[in-house]
C-alpha cells in the first residue's frame, strides 16, 4: 500500500479550513495524486470548531476517516483541545503562536510541536484575509504533498475570478502561500 | 325513490358493473358525472384517473380509463408526478373528504399553491366511511359518528372544513375552485367538465367538491338521506364557483 | 440544448452528491422529486443547475410523502425519476415505497443515512439499513445496494436504473453521509456507450382508447380478500426469489486463508479492507466479506465465504443492523459472531485492525 499523508486541519467557523482542503486537494488532483478530502459537518458548522480531514497519496485512498494524521493544525484554542484525539507518535503538529493558554493543552505524545507565527505574519506582513492560504503554505512546506506550483494553479482555479477583478489578490494569494512555506522552513515532516 | 337506470357513459367499464358502493351512495353518481363530462370531452383515451383509499378505492376498475389505486389522502402526488411527468395526460385526483382535507391537505394545499395542472374531484360525505363512520374534517356541527357519538363539538374539535373557499383563497387566475351536489347532478356535472377543461387549457389547479350521499354511516332512509344533503350540509357547504378563470364565467 | 452529459469517459474529483447527480444524468434520469434534508442537499443543487441543460426536470415537493408519490407518478407515466433523502425522511419514504413494491413500481431512491433515531446528526451512520431493506408494511421486495466510494456511487446509481426497470422492484443506493459530503476521485462515463441500458415504459397514458384499442391498466394495491392478496404477493416474491441470483452481488477476500473473517458494507467496508489487507500482508490469516447488495443479501456467498472462518468480526457503525441480517444469511453455520457496533459514527482502519488483534490474539473473548 502506498504511503498516504493524512492532514487534519482545525479552526473556527470562518478561519477558512475547509477552503484550504479543498485547494489542497485539488492541487493534488492536478498533481496527478489521489486525494480525498471530508469535511467535519453538522449542526455545529455555524460557529464552532470545524475540522478538514485531507488525504493525500500516489495511490487510491483506502478508507475516509482517520484516527492520527501526520499533520495536525489547529487554529485557536478550541481546535487545539478538539483535534488532540487526531495527535499520535508519529504527528507533527501544528499550531498558531499567537493562540494563549494552551500550554497546558497541548498534546503531550506528538512526534514535534510546531508554533507558528502565521496570524503575525499575515496581519503585518500581508492581509488578514490570506491567514489560511499562509497555512496552507505551512502544509505543504511541512509535508512536500504537492509542488508550490501545482498549488498556485489551484487557487487561481478557485480565485481566478477574482483575480480577474483585482490583480493585486493573486500576488498577495500567492505570497501568503510563500510565507507559509518559509515558516516551516527545516521542520518538515519526512 | 325509484332507481331510474341511466344509461352507461361510455367511459365506464362495463365489467364492473354494477359497481360496489352501499345503494343510495353519492360516490356512483359523481363517478357518472365525471364519466359523461369524459365522454363530452372525447378524452377517453387522455385520462388516467387514480382514486384514493376510502371507498373511492372501489373505483380501481371502474372506468374504461388508465386508473391507479394510490393510499390514504396521496392520490393528489401520484396525479402531479403523472402530469408533470406526460403533460398531454389529463388526470383526475378522485378522493374522500379525509382523504383531501385531513391526511392529504398538505398535498392539496401545495399542489393549488403550485397551481399544478391537475383535476381533483374530492367527495364530501361528512364522514370516514370506508373505515366504518368516524369524524372527518366536514362533519357537521352536531353530527354524530362514531368518533363524535354524542354529536360534533366545535369547542373541542373545530367547524367542518371550507374546501373550495380555501382553495379559491390560496390560489391565483387559472385556477378553478368550485362546489356541487349529487342532489344537483347537471350542475356537478357542469363543474366536473369545466374543471377538465381547465386542466386542458394549461391554466390551472382545478377543484370540484362534490357533497355525497352516505346513507351507510349516516343510518338515514332514502328521504333522511336527500334532506340531510339537500338541507343541512347544503345550507352549510353552499353550492357555486368560487375561482373561475378570466372568461369562464357562467 | 445538449443531450449528453457526458461522451466518453472523464476522470473528475467531486463530492459524493454531485456523483450522484451526474450519474442520474447520465443514466437517462429525467426528473428528480425532491425535498430538502442533510446531507442530501446537494443532490438536488446539481441536479437544479444540471438538468434544465439536459432538458430534464426538478420538483421541490411539500415533503417526503410527496416526493415518493410523485415520483410514483413520474415513473408510472414512464419516466426514469428518482428521488434522494435521509433519515427522517427516509422514515417518510417508506410510505411510497411500499407502495411501489406492491405495484413493481420501479423507482430509483438514494438515501445518504445520517445519525439516528430522530433527528440524531445530519453527518453520516449506517443507521438506515432495516428502514431501507424492510421499511413499510411488506416483505422488504426491494433491491438495495450499499456503495463505498464515489466510483460505486457513479456506477450503482446507473445500475439501479436499470435494475428498477429490468425487475420492476423499488430500487435503492445506500451510501451515507461521508459518501455524501467527502471529494474523491472518479471516472465518470457515458453508460449508454457501455452498457446495454434498460428503457422505460409507461404503465398509463399508452397510446389507443382503453377498452377500444385496448386494455384499460387497472392498477391496485388494495384488495378485498386475503387469497387474492396472497396469490399477487406469491407471484411477486416468487419473481423475487428468481431474480435473487442475478441480483445478489458481493466483495471478498483471502476466505480460503483466514480463521477471522471480517463482515462490513459501505463505506466502512473501506476501513475493514484496509486493516484486512495490512494483517493479511503479515501474514495473519485473516480475511473479508462485504456484501454489497443488503437486498436480496448474497447468502450463498456469505455461507461459502465464512465456511473456513474459526470467528466472525461484524463491524458496523449502527447498533447491530447489519448483524441482523449476517445472523440470519448465516442460520446454521457454528462459527462465533464478534461485533464492533459504533452507531451514528465513523470507524478507522486503525480500530478496526486493534480488534482483529485481539480477536486474532485470543484477547478478546
Ligand atoms: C395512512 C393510513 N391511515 C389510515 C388508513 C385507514 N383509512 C382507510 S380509508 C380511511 C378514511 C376514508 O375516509 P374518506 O377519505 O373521507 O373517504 P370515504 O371513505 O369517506 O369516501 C382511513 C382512515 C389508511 N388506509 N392509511
Ligand atoms: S359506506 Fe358510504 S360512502 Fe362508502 S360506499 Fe357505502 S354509502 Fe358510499
Ligand atoms: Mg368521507
Amino acid at each position: 500500500m502506498g504511503k498516504v499523508t493524512r492532514i487534519a486541519l482545525a479552526g473556527e467557523g470562518g478561519q477558512g479550513v475547509q477552503s484550504v482542503a479543498q485547494i489542497l486537494t485539488e492541487a493534488a488532483e492536478l498533481e496527478g495524486k489521489e486525494a480525498l478530502y471530508i469535511p467535519n459537518f453538522g449542526i455545529e458548522q455555524r460557529g464552532g470548531v470545524s475540522i478538514a480531514f485531507v488525504q493525500i497519496s500516489d495511490q487510491k485512498i483506502p478508507a475516509p476517516k482517520f484516527k492520527t494524521g501526520d499533520i495536525v493544525v489547529a487554529l485557536s484554542d478550541r481546535a487545539v483541545r478538539r483535534v488532540q484525539v487526531h495527535v499520535g507518535s508519529e504527528t507533527v503538529f501544528v499550531y498558531d503562536a499567537s493562540i494563549e493558554g494552551v500550554e497546558e493543552d497541548l498534546p503531550k505524545n506528538a512526534r514535534k510541536i510546531l508554533a507558528i507565527p502565521a496570524l503575525e505574519v499575515a496581519n503585518k506582513k500581508l492581509h488578514p484575509r490570506v491567514f489560511n492560504v499562509l497555512i496552507m503554505g505551512a502544509v505543504i512546506g511541512a509535508t512536500k504533498v504537492v509542488s508550490l506550483e501545482k498549488a498556485k494553479e489551484a487557487i487561481e482555479k478557485r480565485l481566478g475570478y477574482k483575480f480577474e477583478k483585482s490583480p493585486e489578490l493573486q500576488e498577495l494569494n500567492f505570497r501568503a502561500l510563500e510565507e507559509g512555506i518559509k515558516l516551516v522552513e527545516g521542520m518538515e515532516v519526512e | 325513490m325509484v332507481e331510474i337506470l341511466p344509461k352507461m357513459p361510455k367511459s365506464w367499464n362495463p365489467e364492473s358493473k354494477p359497481h360496489k358502493f352501499c345503494p343510495g351512495c353519492g360516490h356512483g353518481l359523481v363517478l357518472k358525472a365525471l364519466g359523461q363530462a369524459i365522454d363530452e370531452l372525447g378524452i377517453q383515451d387522455r385520462v388516467v384517473f387514480g382514486c384514493d383509499i376510502g371507498c373511492s378505492l372501489l373505483s380501481w376498475d371502474f372506468f374504461n380509463v388508465d386508473t391507479v389505486q394510490t393510499h390514504h389522502g396521496r392520490t393528489t402526488p401520484v396525479m402531479v408526478g403523472i402530469k408533470r411527468a406526460n403533460p398531454n395526460l389529463v388526470v383526475v385526483a378522485y378522493m374522500g373528504d379525509g382523504g383531501g382535507y385531513a391526511i392529504g391537505s398538505q398535498h392539496l394545499v401545495n399542489a393549488a399553491t403550485r397551481n399544478e395542472k391537475i383535476t381533483c374531484i374530492l367527495v364530501n360525505n361528512t364522514n370516514y366511511a370506508m373505515t366504518g363512520g368516524q369524524m372527518a374534517p366536514t362533519t357537521m356541527p352536531g353530527q354524530k359518528t362514531e368518533t363524535t357519538p354524542y354529536g360534533r363539538d366545535v369547542e373541542e374539535t373545530g367547524y367542518p372544513m371550507l374546501g373550495p373557499e380555501m382553495v379559491a383563497a390560496i390560489t391565483r387566475e387559472g385556477a378553478y375552485a368550485a362546489r356541487g351536489s349529487v342532489a344537483k347532478f347537471a350542475q356537478l356535472k357542469k363543474y366536473i367538465k369545466k374543471a377538465l377543461e381547465n386542466q386542458m387549457a394549461g391554466r390551472g389547479f382545478s377543484f370540484v367538491e362534490a357533497l355525497s350521499t352516505c346513507p351507510t354511516n349516516w343510518r338515514t332512509n332514502a328521504a333522511q338521506t336527500w334532506q340531510f344533503i339537500e338541507e343541512t350540509m347544503t345550507k352549510y357547504f353552499p353550492l357555486g364557483e368560487f375561482k373561475v378563470p378570466e372568461g369562464k364565467e357562467d | 440544448m445538449n443531450d449528453k452529459p457526458i461522451t466518453g469517459e472523464k476522470k473528475v474529483f467531486m463530492t459524493g452528491n454531485e456523483v450522484v447527480a451526474w450519474a442520474a444524468l447520465a443514466a437517462g434520469a429525467e426528473v428528480m422529486f425532491g425535498y430538502p434534508i442533510t446531507p442530501q442537499n446537494e443532490i438536488m443543487h446539481y441536479w437544479t443547475r444540471l438538468a434544465p441543460k439536459y432538458g430534464r426536470k426538478f420538483l421541490q415537493t411539500e415533503d417526503e410523502l410527496s416526493a415518493g408519490f410523485t415520483l410514483i407518478g413520474g415513473v408510472l407515466a414512464g419516466k426514469k425519476a428518482f428521488t434522494a433523502t435521509a433519515g427522517p425522511g427516509n422514515v417518510l419514504m417508506q410510505e411510497p415505497m411500499s407502495m411501489a413494491e406492491a405495484m413493481r413500481i420501479p423507482t430509483v431512491a438514494v438515501i445518504q443515512q445520517r445519525g439516528g433515531p430522530s433527528t440524531a446528526t445530519v453527518i453520516y451512520s449506517q443507521q438506515e439499513v432495516n428502514l431501507t431493506c424492510f421499511g413499510g408494511n411488506g416483505e422488504g421486495l426491494r433491491v438495495v445496494y450499499s456503495t463505498s466510494s464515489h466510483q460505486e456511487l457513479f456506477d450503482y446509481t446507473i445500475k439501479a436504473f436499470n435494475t428498477a426497470w429490468k425487475y420492476r422492484f423499488p430500487t435503492f443506493v445506500l451510501a451515507d453521509g461521508y459518501q455524501a459530503k467527502m471529494r474523491e476521485s472518479l471516472v465518470i462515463y457515458d453508460p449508454f456507450e457501455k452498457m446495454e441500458m434498460v428503457e422505460p415504459e409507461p404503465f398509463v397514458g399508452k397510446p389507443g382508447t382503453p377498452g377500444v384499442d385496448r386494455k384499460p391498466a387497472h392498477l391496485r394495491n388494495a384488495y378485498s380478500v386475503e387469497e387474492e392478496l396472497y396469490e399477487a404477493l406469491s407471484k411477486d416474491i416468487a419473481d423475487y426469489e428468481k431474480a435473487v441470483p442475478e441480483l445478489v452481488e458481493h466483495e471478498s477476500f483471502n476466505t480460503e486463508e483466514s480463521e477471522l473473517l471480517v463482515i462490513a458494507h459501505g463505506v466502512v467496508y473501506r476501513s475493514a479492507a484496509m486493516a484486512v489487507k495490512e494483517l493479511a500482508e503479515e501474514g495473519r490469516k485473516v480475511g473479508y466479506f462485504r456484501p454489497i447488495t443488503l437486498r436480496p443479501f448474497p447468502q450463498e456467498q456469505l455461507k461459502e465465504a465464512a465456511r473456513k472462518a474459526k470467528q466472525i468480526l461484524v463491524v458496523e457503525s449502527a447498533y447491530g443492523q447489519l448483524y441482523r441480517l449476517v445472523r440470519e444469511n448465516l442460520y446454521g453455520a457454528d462459527i462465533p459472531l464478534k461485533t464492533m457496533f459504533m452507531p451514528g459514527v465513523g470507524i478507522t482502519p486503525e480500530e478496526v485492525r486493534e480488534k482483529c488483534v485481539a480477536l486474532l490474539d485470543g484477547k478478546e473473548a
